[in-house]
């Protein structure tokens, strides 16, 4: 092909306040073709997307549409010229159905009143012609995560657009939901479509993507016309700058005593009773597929969600029901799953994010915050885990998505008599580097003597990473291997309901 | 220089141009309100007779002293992404049941303290019920808003109860170094909640509820705690504003601060405090409370009609609410 190419930024800059988040970045998409956009937390991938969807404006730079340079002022004239971005932090209407939030903006107004019927029959058509299984009564905020982030993908499908850029849309995906993901991906490949995919999973950059950007510190440092012959270990290098070496970076450790023993819970979510013990500096990998009910048990040990039965205990020390803040006396946390609702406090600086439970360990006199300690402590951290924001006071909800989520880890790391730490999917949407600099946290915290529960929907890390690994299928345990016993085969067939194959349930 | 220390320059790395005018905008946006009281006050002195004397002065402070007061509590109570209309009604009750239970035994102290736990009363069933049952802020306090009315019109036979006791006028009359006992209480107010909001867990948990209540709670906060808490003292400093009001005017008076509350949040939304909760400073409060008194003092020197003053302060509150937005749409792009 000679012809411009489909799509093209040309020289982007942009700045926020204290922050150059893009600095004269340029890159190509072909028609027809996935392109792999890579780089750290904070490199400005998602500003690059939300550039390409009308909703920043660039300060330097254009980009152009078969050759054409767009001047894009608002969101509706990227639409408009054939756009569909997915953006990393969904925008739906939670209150709406499925049917209506595809429908969304696309009746003709002419029609007056919408007619159900038909709506639901032309929804029903289109989500059984792309293999999405989906209800389309379902309101939004019945939806997992990854269902919700479904129907965003349909609703860009929908509008027929010729460009379609997904910013890390698997994060909260299931296997199978991924799966269908994939498929769709190929299938707009083959109608043509340039697609920009942004992953910080390799595995699906190399599965997927034709061709790859590499973005560090807001700018570009490395284009790949191909990835044929490219290596992981060269993608890791150009993005985080140095060798990593073995990601996982597992050494074993003493354990100790029991620290959490959990007997006979259930709530409402999990109603089989759930029993399991961790000792001090063990690491527990719990796996199972989305909706196995793992974040559901953890809620409820923790104290976020009712405990209908069963004892929870800390060094022998029972801990109250359904209370949290009983746990945290304990020493017992959790980092929630859901960043976004469960996690961080947008409007509120990072170090008040980082501080908001340990500062009741160093008051001033009993009473008033201490702002020298805490500006301590959230420096600290910002260092350590290389979170990426100007200063520790800027609004947590500016920064970008996996330095948000470093920085709730930080909360918990900061409590002073930390005995049992819960993650649930601690390492989603961080990039290669961070996630190792958490697994290393995550074993310091072990060598202290801390209990560790790890959740996570990545079977190589929970692999990777523990010292046990529990599977959960359907609510309950159902199988435990040393790290020794455990490998990819038996964890996986037995977190997969009986009777399936290798597709996995579907999320609830 | 270690990689971690290279990586945080590199995110704040930065043309000189940029940051120039990144930081002309942060001035700008963070002195905004006290640049615009400013020039209001130097061309209201300039332009209007009698404006700029110590007399008027001191009257302007006494006529906000009562929005001063409750204005804080009620920065406590939008932070937290509430609301609270039944202020206003509770003034009336409390310079009500405290004219009524002094004359009743003879004691001021007892009016007074019996006044104050009504409105603690009052405070608690509006937090109780918005916390624990769930029920939204607004039509909660909107019952109650009603609710304590007709108590101060019950008790009071419709009627200004006038009080016997000469002690109970000096709470609003009596000076000390020069300025009135109200204006003092209303100083005191902004020192004690300025404190609270930015140096105590109780100022920076309620800032955290309102930014994300389910993430507060998941952060080990009391959130229900702290929502009773904010409501329950809001009771309080409300029912303080009504004995302070009724001993201005030497009687309980049951129609007393209609439309106070609505002034009170105007004066909370003009210094800045969000609607969304997460939001507030009191020193904006408290240049959004002199705002509102300076400009309701001006017309009154200007003998503007009484029925002009509510267009005046309506605009004033939607330009305040237009250049809010304002900013944070600059801040978004
Ligand atoms: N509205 C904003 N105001 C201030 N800073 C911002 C804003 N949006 C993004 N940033 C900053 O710009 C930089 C780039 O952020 P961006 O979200 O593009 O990163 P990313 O590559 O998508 O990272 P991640 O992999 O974590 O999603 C970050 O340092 C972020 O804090
Ligand atoms: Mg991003």
């Amino acid at each position: 092909m000679t012809d411009a190419p489909r799509l093209e930024f040309r020289h982007i800059g942009k700045s926020f306040p204290g922050v150059r988040a893009l600095s004269d970045v340029g890159f190509s998409v072909r028609a027809g073709s996935v392109h792999g956009l890579l780089g750290e937390n904070g490199a400005g991938k998602s500003t690059m997307m939300k550039i390409l969807g009308g909703e920043y404006i660039p300060d330097e730079g254009e980009v152009a549409i078969d050759g054409r340079a767009m001047d894009f002022r608002k969101a509706a004239d990227a639409i408009d010229a054939g756009v569909a971005v997915i953006h990393q932090e969904l925008q739906y209407v939670p209150e709406l159905s499925v049917m209506e939030n595809l429908l969304l903006g696309r009746l003709p107004t002419r029609f007056g009143l919408v007619d159900r019927r038909r709506a639901l029959a032309w929804t029903r058509e289109r989500l059984d012609a792309l293999g999405v299984d989906l209800d389309p009564r379902a309101k939004l905020k019945a939806l997992s995560i990854g269902q919700r982030q479904m129907v965003e993908i349909v609703k860009a499908i929908l509008r027929d657009a010729k460009i379609l850029a997904l910013d890390e849309p698997t994060s909260s995906l299931s296997h199978r939901e991924t799966e269908v993901l994939f498929r769709l991906v190929r299938d707009l490949r083959a109608q043509g479509k340039a697609m920009i995919y942004i992953s910080h999973r390799l595995d699906e950059i190399f599965e997927l993507c034709d061709a790859a950007t590499i973005f560090r510190d807001g700018r570009k440092v490395a284009d790949f016309d191909t990835l044929e012959g490219v290596t992981r270990e060269t993608l890791v290098q150009r993005m985080v700058g140095r060798d990593i070496g073995d990601i996982w970076g597992y050494r074993p450790r003493e354990h100790g005593d029991i620290r959490l023993s959990v007997k006979n819970v259930s709530g409402r979510a999990v109603q089989q009773p759930v029993s399991f013990e961790v000792k001090a500096g063990e690491i527990v990998g719990f796996f199972g597929l989305v909706g196995a009910g793992r974040s559901e048990i953890m809620r409820v040990i923790y104290g976020a969600d009712r405990r209908l039965t069963g004892d929870v205990a800390v060094d022998g020390q029972p801990v109250k029901p359904s209370q949290i803040r009983d746990a945290i006396r304990h020493g017992l946390v959790l980092c929630p799953e859901d960043r976004k609702e469960d996690g961080i406090i947008g409007v509120r600086s990072v170090s008040e994010n980082i501080n908001i439970s340990a500062r009741r360990n160093h008051l001033v006199a009993g009473l008033f915050v201490n702002d020298r300690v805490e500006a301590k402590t959230a420096d600290g951290y910002i260092d350590r885990l290389r979170i990426r924001t100007p200063h520790r006071r800027q609004e947590i909800r500016l920064l970008s998505g996996g330095n948000q989520q470093k920085a709730v880890l930080s909360r918990w790391l900061a409590e002073r008599d930390l005995r049992v730490l819960i993650v649930d999917e601690p390492t989603r949407g961080i990039d290669v580097g961070a996630k190792n600099e958490i697994y290393n946290v995550l074993y310091e915290l072990a060598g202290r003597g801390v209990a560790v529960v790890m959740i996570s929907s990545e079977l190589p890390e929970v692999l990777g990473v523990s010292d046990r690994v529990i599977a959960m299928c359907r609510g309950r345990i159902v199988a435990q291997f040393s790290r020794d016993e455990a490998n990819e085969a038996n964890v996986l067939a037995a977190a997969l309901p009986e009777g399936a194959s290798a597709t996995p349930t579907p999320a609830r | 220089m270690t990689e971690s220390s290279a990586a945080a320059i590199g995110a704040t790395r930065d043309t000189p141009a940029t940051r120039r005018r990144a930081l002309f905008w942060q001035v700008v946006d963070d002195y905004s309100l006290i640049l615009i009281f400013i020039a209001l006050f130097a061309v209201l002195s300039a332009s209007v007779q009698y404006f700029f004397s110590w007399d008027n002065m001191v009257g302007l402070l006494l006529s906000v002293s009562q929005i001063g007061m409750v204005s804080c509590t009620m920065m406590f109570c939008l932070a937290s992404r509430d609301f609270d209309l039944s202020v206003g009604s509770t003034v009336a009750f409390a310079g009500v049941f405290c004219a009524i239970v002094a004359n009743a035994t003879g004691s001021v102290a007892i009016g007074v303290a019996a006044s104050l736990a009504a409105g603690a009363l009052v405070g608690f069933v509006n937090g109780a019920v918005i916390a624990k049952l769930k029920i939204n802020a607004l039509i909660t306090t909107l019952a109650t808003m009603e609710i304590v009315r007709g108590l101060a019109f019950i008790s009071s036979h419709g009627q200004a109860v006038g009080v016997s006791n000469e002690a109970f006028f000096t709470l609003g009359s009596a000076s000390v170094l020069g300025l009135p006992v109200p204006v003092w209480v209303t100083l005191a107010c902004f020192v004690v909640f300025g404190v609270l909001l930015n140096k105590t867990i109780y100022g920076r948990n309620t800032l955290a509820i309102g930014g994300n209540p389910d993430a507060s709670r998941l952060a080990g906060v009391a959130v229900d705690r702290v929502r009773i808490a904010i409501f329950l003292i809001q009771g309080v400093i409300a029912a303080l504003a009504g004995i302070i009001l009724a001993s201005r005017m030497t009687s309980g008076q049951p129609n007393a601060g209609e439309g106070f509350e609505l002034n009170v949040i105007s004066a909370c939304v003009l210094g800045g405090v969000s609607l969304m909760g997460g939001r507030a400073s009191i020193s904006g409060v408290i240049v959004g409370v002199l705002i509102m008194g300076t400009v309701q003092n001006a017309m009154s020197l200007m003998n503007i009609d009484a029925f002009y003053q509510y267009l005046v302060r309506g605009t004033i509150l939607l330009i305040a609410v237009l250049v809010d937005q304002l900013k944070n749409r600059r801040q978004a792009r």
